[in-house]
């Protein structure tokens, strides 16, 4: 058992501890000295470490939510580079929720600045807060921010539990540590002697963790090339085990059943018709909603259908327009912020050509391929959940809650997950799973959403307008004035998280907008907030998902206007705001050959968006077809700084691209008489595999800036990109998303 | 109560006739690997195989099955791949997973009935097999993958 590990390179701290049979190895970073999460105080959930071993072999701990993004294998490869082991020969696991894990990589994402001018103190700055967020308990997967989070920490594990491997090995053969090596997972003394990790595990518990240097990247050998996942095989085989796989003896199936005027009251329900299903067992009232009980899901499915409620309204409008209209009317309130404010945007400049467009964004669901579930069985004196989360930590205060037990009687697991795209980023399947649990104590029982209970509750994507003037003099923007109205997701997310909605600027409504690189001498941007108890959220890439395709379209309008191409006019006022940014843009544009010129029955656009960190430019092209338009091909060209694993950075780039393509295109949430109207995926589609553009490259560009995340910012410039290239083929200006209400796609 | 041949098995289901197939393996048999993803035929999820046909197993009543029943624990193990799970691997095609029995069991059976499927063919037999991670051309090339292999096999 060793004491506090020594202040590391910058502020981390390693620790390790013994474990049964072997040790555990723990990194983590405080502004001061701070207890050693792996000697928890007495009563406190123990051992938070990164990499454990034992007889077994090593485990690594990833404590991240993995929900397809390639979380698990990219942390495991971080550690492996500094531990010299086959990452094949590692095991990977979630592990319990810890304080310990708390994300360091969202501090940055808090200032009030746009990411790309952040300087290196205020970098630092936003590591400090994040180092805050561990009072918040900010165990948080989201803000593509893992790779940030793990990026030295885990190499930091790695190193420390390797040189301490090797001191045990030296201490056992009688050498000294510089003597020895490491490969394949062992110890390798200069006779040849192999000592494998496993065996000195007991003896690296007894010495203090050693902190080394971390590998220069010109010497790693796993980290920026792409690795196989560790989850391709379970997953092509149906063995990998999400929320839904999970079973229990003597388990129950549950379907729940909410009242579809969000938020809104039960004021009674008859459960008489659902308690004469075959298979319903009982009907059990969850307060706000019921749970039907029965011998599988689908018998308890239809139960929750045979219900009669009497349910109480919802508190926010109770149509689509009403809605909207309550947008409109938050316009001609105060700005909630106006985090971009240079030159005069009062004034159009002289001379100047003003240029103005409205747009509207829907609410939208998430719709992540696996419905919503939780399973919990309740002892009496201790409870244990499943569930594929985001927040671990909070989903556990939310269980205690709902079970009445201290959160150190609650076991959570965190599981594999089909899809999250943030819904998973709250607390409400979980703690209804733990509410029946507790009013069936002794019986394990799994509460499933059917899609149309997914999708008929929130937390939605908010729906947004906007209302931009611009001004554009010799082929450059000299004016942009936006002001842009919705619901914040921030508020309800923060709500969850620190048990508070914070006060101020709302940056995230806004950002997509006010943060973008381009040098414009008068620009405003103003976000304006409607606020009424319709459940919103995160849903990938949060604000830029919205102002994304607002902000890119409006560039792309006064483009036009100027007459100047589309790209080269982003380009002349991006290449002194941030190089980074046009080095993207010159990038699709030499993979895509753009000319800013197409044959008819050809259109091409371009969008780009900085978010999270990382600039991405999309090309779209799209050929008119006898059957309708189809999106032909897709160019994307991104610098995340340093590329980790690049076959993971193509997939996610794609895939965020194909989310908000499939968004663009297809879907919206609206509502009428207070409840959504959309079900299902038959009138909430996706692009599918035949309506999906051929992505003829992914250019991955490595500025070398630190590194920044992949999972989001894919997805902004998608929508833009798409509706610019429907302009350029049609002539026809699309402000308004989704796109299949104005265009004849292929289907 | 049914008697079903699942994986060339004969395997007893106490549910209800009229409870989907889907249900009767996930909840009635523990067979987890065939997935719920909308119970109304629309994202493929839940498809699995009847006397060799792709079904989606959430429209067919376990009382109503006519055959026998393949699943994606049927066609191979972690460590026994199926020439077309393997190339699954090879390609590196799930992300979150969650849709991959579904797409696998659709394409074993385009393979099993066309065994060079072009580009078109192959949209035609998948499309109705949604992935919102967007691992389509991953899938693709798995399949393209797999018919050669089984040709020269």
């Amino acid at each position: 058992m060793s004491r506090i590990g020594k202040i590391a390179r910058r502020t981390f701290l390693i620790g390790s501890a013994a474990i049964v049979g072997g040790v555990a190895f723990g990194v983590y970073a405080a502004r001061k000295p701070a207890p050693n999460p792996l000697r928890p105080e007495e009563g406190e959930v123990a051992l938070n470490p990164y990499v454990l071993i034992d007889a077994d072999g090593v485990t690594i701990i990833v404590p991240k939510a993995e929900m397809g993004q390639g979380v698990q294998t990219t942390w495991a490869t971080l550690a492996a580079e500094e531990l010299d082991i086959a990452p094949a020969d590692l095991r990977i696991e979630h592990g319990p929720p810890g304080k310990a894990y708390y994300n360091r990589g969202m501090g940055g994402q808090i200032l009030p600045v746009p990411e790309y001018k952040l300087s290196g103190w205020q970098e630092a700055l936003g590591e400090q807060l994040s180092v805050a967020g561990k009072l918040f308990n900010m165990q948080v997967t989201g803000g593509s921010t893992s790779t940030v989070d793990g990026y030295e920490k885990m190499r930091h594990a790695g190193a420390s539990a390797r040189e301490t491997l090797k001191e045990a090995a030296a201490q056992q053969l009688g050498v000294a540590r510089s003597t020895l090596k490491t490969e394949g997972g062992a110890v390798v003394a200069p006779d040849g002697t192999r000592l494998p990790y496993p065996e000195l595990a007991l003896a690296a518990a007894e010495i203090d963790p050693i902190v080394a240097d971390l590998r220069p990247r010109g010497d790693w050998r796993l980290l920026g090339r792409s690795q196989p996942r560790h989850d391709q095989a379970p997953k092509a085989t149906g063995t990998a085990e999400f929320s839904i796989d999970v079973r229990l003896e003597g388990m129950k199936f549950a379907a729940l059943k909410r009242n579809p005027y969000q938020g809104g009251a039960m004021n009674g329900f008859d459960p008489a018709d659902a308690l004469a299903i075959p298979g319903v067992e009982q009907v059990v009232d969850l307060g706000d909603g019921v749970a039907v009980v029965a011998n599988n899901s689908w018998s308890a499915m239809q139960g929750a259908e045979a219900v009669v409620f009497d349910w109480g309204a919802g508190n926010y409008p109770a149509t689509t327009d009403a809605i909207y209209a309550r947008f409109e009317e938050a316009l001609k309130g105060d700005a909630n912020s106006t985090l971009l404010d240079q030159g005069d945007a009062d004034t159009l400049p002289q001379g100047a050509q003003e240029v103005s467009a409205d747009y509207q964004v829907p609410y939208l669901s998430h719709a992540q391929m696996e419905p919503l579930s939780a399973t919990a069985i309740h002892h009496g004196d201790r409870m244990e959940l499943w569930s594929g989360n985001q927040i671990p930590i909070h989903c556990r205060a939310a269980a205690a809650e709902e079970a009445g037990l201290d959160e150190i009687a609650i076991t959570l697991h965190t599981t594999l997950m089909g899809g999250g795209f943030g819904r998973r980023g709250f607390t409400d399947f979980t703690r209804y799973a733990a509410r029946l649990a507790t009013k069936m104590q002794g019986t394990p029982v799994q509460l499933l959403w059917s899609r149309e209970e997914d999708m008929t509750h929130g937390y939605y994507r908010p729906g947004a307008i906007a209302k931009f003037r611009g001004a554009v003099q010799d082929g450059k923007a000299v004016l942009v004035d936006g002001r842009i109205a919705g619901q914040s997701a921030t508020a309800s997310f923060m709500k969850i998280l620190l048990g508070i909605a914070p006060a101020g600027p709302d940056k995230i409504h806004v950002e997509g907008a006010f943060d973008q690189p381009y040098a414009i001498p008068n620009a405003r941007i103003r976000g304006y907030l409607a606020k009424f108890d319709l459940p919103v959220g995160p849903w990938r890439s949060v604000g830029a998902s919205i102002n994304g395709f607002i902000f890119d379209s409006f560039i792309d309008e006064m483009a036009h206007a100027a007459g100047a191409d589309p790209l080269d006019f982003r380009l002349q006022m991006m290449r002194e705001e941030d190089p980074r940014s046009a080095g993207v843009l010159e990038a699709v544009r030499d993979i895509s050959g753009w000319t800013g010129k197409t044959p008819e029955g050809v259109g091409r656009g371009v969008g780009f968006c900085y978010s999270f960190g990382t600039p991405v430019a999309e090309v779209i092209e799209v050929h008119q077809t006898e059957d309708g338009i189809k999106l032909a091909k897709a160019w994307i060209a991104v610098d995340p700084g340093l590329a980790i694993d690049p076959a993971n950075i193509e997939a996610q780039m794609f895939g965020g691209m194909m989310f908000g393509l499939s968004a663009a295109m297809h879907q919206q949430i609206t509502f009428a008489d207070g409840a959504a109207e959309q079900m299902n995926f038959y009138d909430f589609d996706a692009v599918r595999m035949n309506t999906a553009p051929e992505v003829v490259e992914v250019k991955i560009i490595e500025s070398g800036h630190r590194v920044s995340g992949v999972g989001e910012p894919g997805t902004p410039p998608a929508a833009s990109a798409l509706a610019n290239a429907l302009f350029d083929l049609t002539g026809q200006r699309a402000r308004r998303l989704p796109l299949a209400d104005q265009f004849d796609f292929v289907v | 109560m049914a008697n079903l041949t699942i994986n060339g098995e004969t395997r007893y289901v106490d549910l209800p006739d009229e409870v989907p197939l889907l249900w009767a393996l996930r909840d009635g048999l523990n067979m987890t690997g065939t997935k719920f993803g909308c119970g109304v035929a629309a994202c493929g999820a839940c498809t699995v195989q009847i006397d060799g046909e792709a079904v989606r197993s959430c429209q067919v009543a376990v009382g109503d099955v006519w055959g026998e029943v393949t699943t994606i624990e049927g066609i191979g193990t972690p460590d026994n791949l199926s020439v077309l799970q393997a190339a699954w691997v090879d390609h590196q095609v799930a992300q979150c997973g969650y849709c991959q029995s579904g797409q696998i069991m659709q394409a074993a059976a385009l393979l099993a009935e066309n065994p060079s499927p072009s580009d078109a063919e192959i949209d035609d037999a998948m499309s109705g097999n949604l992935c919102r991670c967007g691992t389509y051309p991953r899938i693709r090339a798995a399949i393209h993958d797999a018919a050669s292999k089984m040709q020269e096999a």
